[in-house]
């Protein structure tokens, strides 16, 4: 087991210099000269030399490649172009309001859905199967550009029950705020969630142990729990936990539409001003949380699941 | 006996399928509507207008007008193309990256399999919306650095997949029997083994497509996407402003043509799955 964790942990070493490579070669390699657009139209050719200078981008490609590489490990990244801010703290500040979305919407809805599947998987093949397998595939098929238009424009606007937009962040007072959102990222998620679920849960239910505890006499729901479930569950939290790292990411479109100042929101921002040490900090800081998540994952994965061989 | 037998069984069950069958009519149907559009039979004046702006709609105008008394069904229709596209485009820059890059790893092992292995690790590792945003924003928006945005993200999945069945594949025995006969590794591989795992390409593509049209329509809303023409992405972000006045047929049309045509392709990739996968059957 521990040979197989430090295995892991070195395999990040190559993909986290390969994420690297990616960024680099999209925000300095390919993406031209900044300085024209950063400084205007106006700009003379000694204003250009000293920005770039300024900015960093007269060094070699190769020092270029290792700021990234070391900004992955540092957390380090620089100024942004935009604010002018240290990036790290605009991420420390922005990490709070998008947490606060983020967590209550991804807890509840992750709950809700595996009690929707479990109810559906009990029932299987009835009635109310039938339709919660239709509702999920039809709600999947809306964008959620149409979700989050309707429900601002319905529950906040038309109805008054929630704040259009905006954030406060002492702690009862940012329910108001992040309340109708964290009901469309639900309504979003639950399709999806209750897909995949009920089919991790319907492999098992006809799996021999399932008989054979049914044969023993055992009720049908001591047996969903009991031992449907528990199988159930390696995937199922391989699947939750790999999830994880969009949270820091958070919800791009909600935070922009319900102007929440989170990290997603910044990074539109980034997007929209051409703010490229923002965007290389956002994919920089989540891709080493997928890494890292999607590590976690594995290793419990393999903990969980003594058939899981380590090789 | 004939080789395609799985190919003639899995279109025997489709046909039993009724609600797969109206699926695959509605894909057929936007698949004619972008065609007829890109060539110019149909909404080749969408930027006419047709009426009074914001006009609800009627029996003239189906869908309504938008603010320039632009029809807003035509601009749907327009939008179809736009979308429909940008499937076809991923599609085509994903199938061959991720078949051949797939089966070269499944079938060689080994250094060969090592690489490839770190280069979809390396692409799955970048969350999805930010490599499609950064590749957007860098080639400078509009539709090609879309088409080449979902094309360098959609690939990474099939290749997983391919690789893992062609590694499955390559110690059966009709392989063996097929270098017994003299083929070679590109014989093998290419004659024998791809047949048999191409079902995974039809079931992965059907699943990428629609990701492919989500996320036009978002890229597009986020004035990433294609420019100075309608998608159903820049529809919504107009609605954005409208649905306050009252005006939401540019947001109901929008929502309608894309909820129709991703509704077609869940109900169609779960049929085509059910089809094909030989794990399935007769269950």
């Amino acid at each position: 087991m521990t040979k197989y964790i430090i295995r892991r942990l070195l395999y990040m070493i190559p993909v986290l210099l390969g994420v690297s490579l990616i960024i680099f070669v999209l925000f300095n390699v390919v993406s031209g000269d900044p300085t024209a657009v950063l400084l205007g139209k106006n700009a003379t050719v000694r204003q250009m030399a000293d920005l770039r200078e300024q900015l960093g981008l007269n060094k070699s490609l190769l020092s270029q490649y290792f700021d990234v590489v070391k900004s992955a490990f540092t957390f380090d990244f620089g100024y942004s172009w935009a604010t002018k801010q240290e990036i790290s703290h605009m991420i420390w500040q922005g990490a709070y309001p998008s947490l606060c979305l983020s967590v209550p919407a991804f807890v509840i809805s992750t709950i809700l859905s595996l009690l929707i599947s479990l109810m559906v998987a009990y029932y299987r093949g009835k009635g109310i199967d039938l339709f919660v397998r239709i509702i999920c595939i039809a709600g999947m098929s809306i964008s959620a550009l149409a979700y989050i238009l309707f429900f601002q424009w319905f529950f906040a606007y038309k109805l008054g029950w929630f704040e259009i937009s905006g954030f406060e962040p002492e702690f009862p007072a940012f329910i108001s705020y992040v309340a109708l959102p964290a009901v469309i990222w639900i309504v979003l998620s639950i399709g999806p969630d209750v897909r995949f679920f009920r089919t991790v849960i319907l492999d098992e239910i006809y799996q021999d142990y399932v008989r054979t505890a049914r044969a023993k006499g055992i009720s049908e729901m001591t047996i969903l729990f009991r031992h449907v479930l528990r199988n159930a569950l390696i995937p199922i939290i391989t699947y939750v936990v790999i999830q994880i790292p969009s949270l820091i990411l958070g919800a791009l479109l909600l935070e922009n539409f319900f102007s929440i100042p989170g990290l997603g929101g910044m990074t539109l921002n980034a997007l929209n001003s051409s703010d490229f040490p923002v965007m290389k900090a956002m994919a920089v800081m989540s891709s080493v949380g997928y890494i890292l998540f999607g590590l976690l994952a594995d290793i419990l994965y393999t903990a969980a699941d003594p058939r899981i061989k380590f090789k | 006996m004939k080789t395609n037998t799985l190919w003639k069984d899995a279109f025997k069950r489709l046909s039993n399928d009724k609600l797969a069958l109206v699926a695959l009519v509605i894909v057929c149907f936007y698949f004619l509507i972008a065609i007829l559009s890109s060539l110019g039979f149909v909404a080749s004046g969408w930027s006419q207008e047709v009426g009074a702006s914001n006009l609800a709609p009627s029996m003239n105008h189906f869908f309504g007008t938008d603010i320039f008394g632009r029809s807003v069904l035509l601009k749907v229709i327009r939008g179809t193309q736009i979308a429909m596209s940008v499937g076809v485009a991923a599609s085509i820059i994903a199938i061959p990256i991720g078949v051949i890059l797939g089966a070269l790893a499944g079938y060689f092992g080994g250094w060969v399999d090592d690489i490839i292995t770190w280069f979809y690790t390396t692409f799955s590792s970048v969350p999805n919306i930010m490599l499609l945003i950064s590749i957007t924003l860098i080639l400078g928006k509009g539709i090609f650095a879309v088409y080449i945005a979902l094309g360098a993200t959609s690939w990474v999945t099939l290749c997983r997949l391919i690789r893992g069945e062609v590694m499955k594949h390559k110690e059966r025995e009709y392989v063996q029997a097929a270098g017994a006969i003299g083929g070679g590794h590109l014989r093998k591989l290419f004659r024998h083994i791809l047949p048999n795992v191409s079902h995974i390409i039809i079931i992965n593509t059907s699943m990428q497509f629609q990701i492919a049209i989500k996320s036009e329509v978002i890229l597009s809303y986020l004035g990433l996407g294609v420019q100075g023409e309608p998608s159903w992405g820049t529809m919504i972000d107009d609605a954005k402003l409208e649905l306050v006045r009252g005006v939401w047929w540019q947001l109901a049309g929008a929502t309608l043509a894309m909820f129709l045509i991703l509704l077609a392709f869940n109900i169609l990739g779960d049929a085509l799955r059910d089809a094909l996968d030989p794990k399935l059957k007769g269950k």
